[in-house]
């Protein structure tokens, strides 16, 4: 009687919210994780100037993330948020810490170093929770009769805390990237400095993660080494990416390393879905068990149709309003 | 002692939820404030209108900012300590909670950049129309929240079944019966919040002689507002009071202190409830007044909490209180609108003395009143999260402990504390500085210019004692003249 299968447009539409999230948020984490290591003072001005344009926007995708989850898949937000109820909390304070640092730290003269470690802390803090939150999913939860039953801390274990550390380098090597791109000067080169090592610790934290991944579950084990072939594909694309990355710094090329690094992220995504598709809430409920009625799906999906479109005109808008390079000493007028 | 992780997440819920609450009620008035003189600004090109709307956005600019950090913790709590209640409700606050985060949330963050930062890199009519966009985009956004709580409080257009909510029409749903009332009720106490705000503070300059002429006009154009919003807020207040008697009597019953359902009830000015005894102490009330005001008859019958079972009732004295602080401050609020229309006459209002020391502490009292006006409608709605159909017990997430929620209530605490401290030292900071703070701008300091909330603002952090010292001492003109 369905005419379309909704909670499948519902998944890619949640699917490209998140990857929206972690590549536009992702940058502007990665420049407040790499801020204790900045050359100068000087050059922290610059990178917070080249990320404040932008960062209220970013975030906002971590917001529809929340609330589309429980608009089309109110079983994944009901187990995720009470399952990680404790790096939910921490992930929010991070966030909130560093959302004022930015604030305020351009009017502070003697508590200035104060909003730099707020601004670095809280980034820190953030992105850890986030990659935590990839580890406990690719975990699986306790779950009965669609609620979680486990205890406050079963997230946190050494396979969470690696895939926490994991994002913590992947967002930083994002932030030098983008600052490769939005600085110059004696900054730039600082920032194509960084980039190799930081896209080496990178690929180690992701290579044992993808080694650890297929014993973490052995349906992820079956998917990968079983029968389905095609889907190397991504780790191979993944790998291309990085390549590319080296190359593209080597050449002291500007706009392609984070090019790079945004395909990097991308195929490591969607290796990351394949290995537990059709799975939203592993080890038991699929997509269709987590959905929402068909008619509340349909509701907001007309509405998302029309408004996304603008909504995306309209951000890219705002980026060309703020488009070219942070000078030192200079901001934007 | 056993830790309730039902009686903690109520508080901790009650708590960031208030919290956010101050920041978008003032933000909503004080966007279309803004709006005005921008557009005031672009037709007229007196160029008071644009001194005064850059000084107000500086101060938007804070309040937004802390309003976007708290509110991310809103897009949380419902998972992480209603999780049931969300599973349930998901049908319906899924796709409102979603529609708000895309046709409002979106658009205020992307017109706030420019209309912050983007005076010199867009067109004048680009600017004004982003100013209007982020006015636009708070009232949307209230739309959808006030729905989706209204929907809490009356829900209608859906079906229960299985403990789980299908919606049957979406436009019942949406504007649902106490929708209309505590939108136009919303609006009001926003308007009204942004109003006095910006009365008080003009007033605080006037009495200091400060930029007299461009604060005299925000005086002036605030009071003709308040003059409008304040008395209309008392007439909109009657109607959703009796839309409630309609869908929550016992609500109504503890606003009036009122435990026996009966004919010419007195409206009670002053009592001790006692839940307890289900009796009051200490009444002083005006004889048959609340019979006649929610029935329009002297002995009209009056709901009282008999209505319901002792375990289903509200607590009392909160709500009774709670009811009695928001109307006294609402008229308090219709006498200083009422007085600012009788001193118009000779432009007195801009210098008797008594008046504007009055305006400086009435900014605070809408802050309060909203506050109020929340503990009525949602302590009064016990112990329902869905009324009548889902209460705290069936709502809770199960997986909590009492453990878990008290340690994530003292840590919302202890980082709002901070970040409010913070904050409103900063405002304040702001506000010593002033207009005139323009003027003595650094066009070379690179950080200024970023664009970032607080950057909007041209203020060092710290507040510097040597110049609060020198503001202090300019000698308050006599009059303000
Ligand atoms: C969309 C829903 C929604 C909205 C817009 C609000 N609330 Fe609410 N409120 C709830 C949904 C809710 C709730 C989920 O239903 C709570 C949580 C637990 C509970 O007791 O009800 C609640 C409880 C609750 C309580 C405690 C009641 C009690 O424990 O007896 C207070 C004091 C407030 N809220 C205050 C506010 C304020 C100041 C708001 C202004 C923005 C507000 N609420 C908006
Ligand atoms: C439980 C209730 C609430 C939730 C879950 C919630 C959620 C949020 C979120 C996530 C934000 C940040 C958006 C951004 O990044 O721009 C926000 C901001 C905002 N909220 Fe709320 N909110 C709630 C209550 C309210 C109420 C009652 C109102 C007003 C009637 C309101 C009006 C606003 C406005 C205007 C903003 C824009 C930011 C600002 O002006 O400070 N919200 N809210
Ligand atoms: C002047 C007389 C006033 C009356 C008779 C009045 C009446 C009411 C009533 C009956 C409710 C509860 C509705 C319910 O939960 O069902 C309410 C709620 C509320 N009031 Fe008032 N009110 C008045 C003034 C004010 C003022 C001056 C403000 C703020 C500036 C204000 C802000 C609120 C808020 C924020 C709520 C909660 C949201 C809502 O339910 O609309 N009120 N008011």
């Amino acid at each position: 009687m369905e005419l379309f299968d909704l909670a499948l447009i519902w998944a890619l539409i949640i699917g490209f919210g998140v990857i929206m999230y972690v590549l536009m948020d992702g940058f502007d984490l990665g420049v407040g994780i790499l801020f204790p290591f900045a050359p100068s003072e000087e050059a922290r001005d610059v990178m917070m100037n080249s990320v404040a344009p932008v960062w209220d926007g970013n975030e906002t995708w971590l917001i529809l993330g929340g609330a589309g989850l429980l608009a089309a898949f109110p079983l994944v937000y009901t187990v995720f948020l009470p399952a990680l109820y404790i790096g939910v909390f921490l992930m929010l304070a991070g966030l909130i810490f560093r959302g004022v640092a930015f604030e305020f730290r351009f009017k502070a003269r003697s508590s200035r170093y104060l909003w730099n470690w707020a601004f670095a802390g809280g980034s820190l803090l953030a992105a850890f929770a986030q990659g935590a939150v990839v580890g406990a999913y690719i975990q699986g939860f306790n779950v009965e009769n669609g609620v979680y039953v486990g205890g406050a801390l079963d997230w946190l274990t050494p396979f969470s805390i690696l895939t926490g550390l994991g994002l913590v380098a992947g967002y930083a090597l994002l932030g030098s990237t983008w600052l490769i791109m939005k600085s110059e000067g004696y900054i730039q080169e600082w920032a194509y400095r960084i980039t190799p090592p930081l896209l080496f610790s990178v690929l180690t934290v992701f290579a044992m993660v993808s080694l650890w991944t297929p014993f973490v579950d052995i349906t992820v084990f079956e998917r990968w080494f079983d029968k389905i072939h095609v889907i190397w594909v991504l780790p191979v694309l993944s790998l291309l990416c990085a390549w590319k990355i080296f190359s593209a710094v080597s050449k002291r090329k500007e706009g392609m390393p984070f090019v790079a690094t945004m395909g990097l992220f991308i195929f490591t995504y969607l290796g990351l879905i394949a290995s537990r598709w059709p799975y939203v809430v592993p080890p038991n409920y699929t997509l269709w068990d987590a959905s929402s009625a068909y008619g509340s799906q349909l509701f907001l999906l007309l509405g998302l149709l029309f408004v996304i479109p603008v909504v995306l005109m309209y951000t890219a808008w705002t980026y060309w309003v703020f488009r070219g390079k942070v000078k030192a000493g200079e901001g934007y007028h | 002692m056993e830790l309730d992780p039902i009686l903690l997440s109520r508080i901790q819920f009650a708590f960031v939820v208030s919290f956010h609450a101050i920041f978008p009620v003032f933000t909503i008035g004080l966007a279309s404030f803004i709006a005005l003189l921008e557009g005031l600004s672009f037709k007229t090109g007196d160029p008071i209108w644009e001194r005064l709307s850059k000084f107000w956005i500086k101060v938007f600019a804070v309040v937004f900012g802390m309003g976007v950090v708290s509110g991310i913790v809103m897009a949380f709590q419902f998972g992480t300590n209603w999780s049931n209640f969300s599973q349930a409700t998901a049908n319906f606050l899924g796709p409102v909670l979603s529609y708000e985060v895309i046709t409002a949330f979106f658009l205020e963050a992307a017109f706030l950049g420019v209309l912050l930062f983007g005076r010199d890199k867009v067109p004048k009519g680009v600017h004004l129309f982003a100013a209007c966009m982020v006015a636009l985009g708070t009232f949307i956004s209230s739309f959808w929240i006030l729905s989706a709580n209204s929907w809490m409080q009356t829900p209608a257009g859906i079906e229960f079944v299985n403990g789980v909510v299908y919606v049957t029409s979406w436009s019942e749903a949406i504007f649902n019966p106490s929708f209309y009332y505590r939108f136009a009720h919303m609006a009001l106490a926003s308007f009204l919040t942004g109003g006095f705000v910006v009365a008080g503070v003009s007033a605080w300059y006037l009495l200091r002689g400060r930029e007299v002429e461009a604060n005299r006009k925000a005086l002036s154009m605030c009071l003709w507002m308040l003059m409008v919003a304040a008395p209309l807020q008392l007439f909109v207040g009657d109607l959703h009071g009796l839309n409630t008697m309609e869908h929550q009597p016992a609500k109504v019953a503890a606003m009036e202190g009122n435990w026996e359902t009966s004919t010419g009830v007195p409206l009670l000015l002053f009592a001790l409830p006692d839940q307890a005894n289900q009796t009051n102490r200490f009444e002083i009330g005006i004889p048959k007044l609340a019979s006649l005001i929610l029935t329009h008859e002297w002995d009209g019958e009056v709901p009282g909490l008999d209505v319901v079972p002792v375990d289903e009732q509200p607590p009392v004295a909160w709500v009774f209180w709670s009811f009695r602080v928001m109307v006294g401050l609402g008229m308090l609020m219709i006498f200083f609108a009422l007085a600012g229309l009788v001193l118009r006459k000779g432009g007195k209002y801009a210098r008797s003395r008594w008046f504007l020391q009055g305006l400086r502490f009435m900014s605070i009292t809408p802050f309060i009143a909203v506050l109020a006006g929340w503990f009525v409608t949602e302590i009064g709605r016990s112990p329902w999260l869905l009324y009548g159909l889902i209460d705290y017990q069936a709502g809770i997430t199960p997986s909590l402990t009492g453990g878990m929620a008290l340690f994530t209530l003292i840590g919302y605490v202890l980082v709002y504390a901070l970040v409010f401290t913070a904050g409103v030292y900063y405002l304040m900071r702001l506000l010593y500085a002033g207009l005139e703070s323009e003027e003595s701008d650094h066009p070379d300091d690179a950080h200024d210019r970023a664009k970032r909330p607080f950057s909007a603002a041209h203020v060092p952090f710290e507040v510097d004692p040597k110049e609060v010292e020198r503001l202090s001492r300019i000698s308050p003109l006599d009059g303000g003249r």
